[in-house]
């Protein structure tokens, strides 16, 4: 937090004119009266990094609601109760094929991110684009794998492995669909209005949602299907 | 078409639940038929449902919690009632199956709907202010945070008119929360309003963290943030360590219930004890998040009404940060008889005892704080008072019962009962009542009828005393919990004593009824005028009573701990010459339409009427894409307009050049 008195809000707002100008004005005053050291009209307080910080604060929120599903996996995935195992359902080089579409899609998110800040618009979109496409093959092989599980008599209410394998990756999956429509949205927004510095604050944080649920799906691919096929 | 909903679904032939269903319906239609009346709907849409400053969410919140505190306040008088009548022959006047919602109502009411919002409803009104701040981090998102909280009242009040609610006690415990043993609707409303509600506790903490640590005044280091601020701060840090948690058990429980999953049932590899161990993870850190508030609120009271600084802030500082810890650290003290061995078990039982160190360190604090101080009694002295006795009490009790072999002994006992209303009658609901006391000129620009506060006072204090000791006595005796009907004829007098204590109880609720309503029409007689009535120390102080809008119309530069303390010591000049346009945010009904198709999925979820909920949901998402386009979003508030509010205060000074 800066300590300094400004003239003009930052972050997201426009910038007004007549307003700084008045401001300026009204400091001067102020610092001829000598009221400067015991107020500030206008204190800046960083809109953009606030709400960075909010997000954050929220994917730590996330963050410990997964641990919540990860202890509950931990715990419960030795009760197959007479049902398969996970070293008879997991089909590796499938899940890995799958992996690999997340984390290339994280890389070219990070693509996108750059194009941002070179201030190209349109390849902020394209990079955009190819990340959601790789997003929505991440979610399409995860669900013709559930449709599998279920198919052959291994679905959620077989067992207390199953249930809280599915919600695990299930959740995993949800958040992975709730960013796919935000990058929809975001894609519009760009195309719509340019990289403003309102689009500019959400990018950053789409860009950091989507490479959290990368950190969660590598944690996902270790202890379920590593570990689920090891054991 | 409508699922499960049918007719039926409303117990008309229940004569107590439908005079309460009555009682609720005609409150509600006086109460929209005067707004019709007086012709405030526009007013009330758009000065308050879409309003997104902090002072007023925060007054929404404290409505909300005293209706709600009235509703699970009528919950304790039934189980009062039922207890001192139903022994031997005679079963009482109500149905083991209707006692059973009546006493998981009053839990869950009473912590989701009374303490939380109270609490939350303080830190809106008073947090931003004590900061020099001039709103929260995201004011719309406050706005939203409350009609999600609104919204799982609202569902937990529709259950006693539309089906039923939980008869599985206010945590739900599994399996007896599964849908085999409870196959109704009420376990699903009470997952649901917990569920909405809690994602809103959620959005508040991640919004109030963001604004103590983004919006502080310049010079206002975090050692030089007043003690409410700190313990919000601790507050919502485990609001968003503990409530995902909620979340998730809450989540774990609907996949049994809905998709027929295995998390906690009996069959098939379920772990029911697991729901225990997870709904606890959350459940003690919640005791905290109610309890630590407070203890801010206590710290800002003592020495305001002592004439002193606090005593020892860094160690105040240090034991909040402590207390807030080790409140993850104690969960397993509450089924010490589940069965975890006895090193687990002396494990819990010492952190728990731990937590009464950091707690004493408190108590001395606020006690020298007075020593030698000018103690005025003022009500929210009295409040204070009644409080550092009854809680340390209360937390004796509580020392004993982390005793693995004494908690063999009283778990599940009415001892237990008495021991947490001890310390959340003591502890919370006397420090709202101080706090509310205290900051009601801040809040409403005007002070509250002492006389009736006093009077109030002695009820609450006095009845708590008579109703709770016998419960004690009881829990030794053999009583256990959530018992609708006994045979032990010594134990019929002291539920009948206790009784009485609700009773008296009651008594000041009507008293505190009435000093809202005397205050409110004598309030030109107690109009704050000075912006300080308490010679308070902190700078919510320095601003006018009422806070107007934009909050400062100056942000102060903070130099000493008690800001304000430190400017009226300096001589500085409150009135200003000079005035710039404030950034405000705009009023939007999004976060009320948001919550209202959040509502929709819920009640569609609840009875199982799909397509409804579908609807709902893609209600939800469609209002936050079209937000997300919406740019019209702050304005800013000519200097000439900041100049006449500030000028009816008689804060201008004339322009000197």
């Amino acid at each position: 937090m800066s300590n300094d008195p400004i003239l003009v809000q930052g972050g997201n707002l426009a910038l007004r004119r007549d307003y700084a100008d008045h401001a300026a004005d009204t400091l001067r005053d102020l610092r001829r009266s000598g009221d400067a050291v015991d107020f500030e009209v206008e204190h800046h307080h960083d809109v953009a990094s606030t709400i960075q910080l909010g997000f954050w604060i929220y994917l730590m929120s996330d963050c410990l609601l997964f641990s919540g599903l990860f202890a509950t996996y931990a715990l419960l995935n030795s009760h197959t109760a007479g049902g398969p195992a996970g070293s008879q359902l997991f089909d590796l080089p499938n899940v890995l094929i799958e992996t690999m579409f997340l984390l290339f899609s994280s890389f070219t998110c990070g693509l996108a991110t750059l194009a941002m800040n070179a201030d190209r618009r349109n390849a902020t979109v394209g990079w955009l684009a190819v990340t959601f496409l790789l997003g929505l093959g991440f979610i399409s092989i995860e669900v013709r794998e559930f449709a599998h599980l279920v198919a052959i008599g291994a679905g959620p209410d077989r067992s207390a492995f199953l249930s809280s394998f599915f919600t695990l990756v299930a959740t995993h999956g949800l958040h992975v669909t709730c960013g796919l429509i935000f990058m929809a949205v975001m894609m519009v927004a760009v195309l719509k209005k340019g990289l403003t510095p309102t689009n500019r604050a959400r990018l950053v944080n789409l860009s950091l949602f989507w490479h959290f649920l990368d950190i969660i799906w590598v944690g996902v691919f270790s202890l379920v299907y590593l570990f689920g096929v090891a054991r | 078409m409508f699922g499960k909903l049918t007719l039926s679904a409303i117990p008309y032939t229940n004569p107590i639940i439908m005079g309460g269903v009555a009682f609720m319906v005609i409150c509600a239609l006086v109460i929209l038929g005067a707004i019709t009346y007086f012709g405030k709907w526009k007013y009330l849409w758009t000065e308050w449902l879409t309003s997104v400053d902090h002072k007023k969410i925060g007054i929404m919140y404290l409505i909300l919690a005293t209706i709600m505190l009235l509703r699970g306040f009528a919950d304790a008088i039934m189980m009062r009632a039922q207890q001192a009548l139903a022994y031997g022959s005679n079963m009482g006047y109500l149905p083991p199956g209707h006692f059973d919602q009546v006493f998981s109502a009053h839990g869950t009411i009473m912590i989701f709907f009374m303490a939380m919002p109270f609490i939350i409803g303080l830190m809106n009104c008073i947090l931003p202010l004590q900061l020099g701040a001039r709103d929260v981090a995201f004011p719309l998102m406050n706005n939203l945070s409350f009609w999600l909280t609104a919204a799982g009242a609202v569902l937990v009040n529709l259950s006693l008119a539309v089906g039923n609610f939980s008869h599985a006690g206010w945590l739900g415990f599994a399996p007896l929360s599964e849908l085999h043993y409870s196959p109704g609707v009420g376990v699903d409303y009470w997952i649901w309003a917990l569920q909405i509600s809690g994602i809103g506790t959620t959005l508040t903490g991640v919004n109030f963290i963001a604004t103590i640590l983004k919006m502080r005044a310049p010079g206002m280091t975090l050692m030089r943030m007043p003690i409410f601020a700190w313990a919000s701060l601790c507050t919502n840090i485990l609001i968003v360590a503990a409530f995902p948690l909620l979340t998730v058990t809450l989540g774990l429980l609907t996949m049994d219930r809905y998709l027929g999953m295995h998390f906690f049932t009996n069959s098939l590899g379920g772990d029911p004890m697991m729901y225990i161990n997870l709904i606890w993870i959350w459940g003690h850190p919640e005791v905290y998040i109610l309890m630590l508030p407070v203890f801010g609120v206590y710290s800002e009271v003592v020495p305001t009404f002592s004439g002193k600084r606090l005593f020892g802030y860094a160690s105040m500082v240090y034991a909040t940060m402590a207390i807030a810890l080790l409140s993850l650290i104690v969960w397993l003290h509450h089924f010490f008889t589940m069965g975890n061995g006895a090193n687990v078990n002396t494990f819990f039982g010492i952190t728990t005892m731990i937590i009464a160190v950091p707690t004493g360190v408190k108590i001395f604090n606020w006690l020298l704080t007075m020593y030698r101080g000018r103690v005025r009694f003022e009500t929210p002295m009295l409040w204070t008072i009644g409080f550092l006795i009854t809680f340390t009490i209360g937390g004796m009790s509580g020392v004993l019962l982390a005793e693995p072999p004494a908690d063999f002994v009283l778990h599940n006992s009415l001892f237990l009962v008495a021991h947490f209303h001890n310390v959340i009658i003591g502890g919370v609901v006397f420090g709202v009542f101080a706090g509310i006391t205290y900051w009601a000129p801040k809040i409403f620009g005007f002070r509250l009828n002492e006389r009736l506060g006093r009077a109030a006072f002695w009820c609450w204090f006095i009845g708590f005393y008579v109703a709770f000791m016998p419960l004690y006595a009881l829990g030794l005796m053999g009583a256990t919990r959530r018992m609708d009907h006994y045979d032990v004829a010594a134990w019929q007098p002291l539920f009948i004593i206790a009784a009485v204590g609700a009773a008296i109880i009651f008594a000041g609720v009507i008293l505190q009824v009435a000093q809202v309503v005397v205050s409110i029409r004598q309030r030109e007689q107690t109009r704050d005028l000075t912006g300080d009535p308490w010679n308070g120390r902190t700078l919510e102080w320095s601003i006018p009573s009422p806070a107007p809008a934009y909050n400062f119309a100056r942000i102060p530069v903070v130099r000493e701990r008690d800001a304000f303390w430190d400017m009226k010591q300096r001589g500085v000049d409150l009135k200003s010459s000079t005035f710039v346009p404030i950034h405000m945010p705009r009023n939007k009904a999004a976060g009320f339409i948001v919550a209202s198709f959040a509502f929709v999925v819920a009640f569609a979820l609840i009875w199982h009427i799909w397509w409804l909920a579908i609807g709902g949901l893609a209600g939800v998402i469609g209002t936050l894409i079209r937000h997300a386009f919406d740019d019209d979003r702050d304005y800013h508030l000519g200097a000439d307009e900041v100049r006449r509010v500030e000028g009816l205060h008689g804060r201008v000074q004339a322009r000197s050049v």
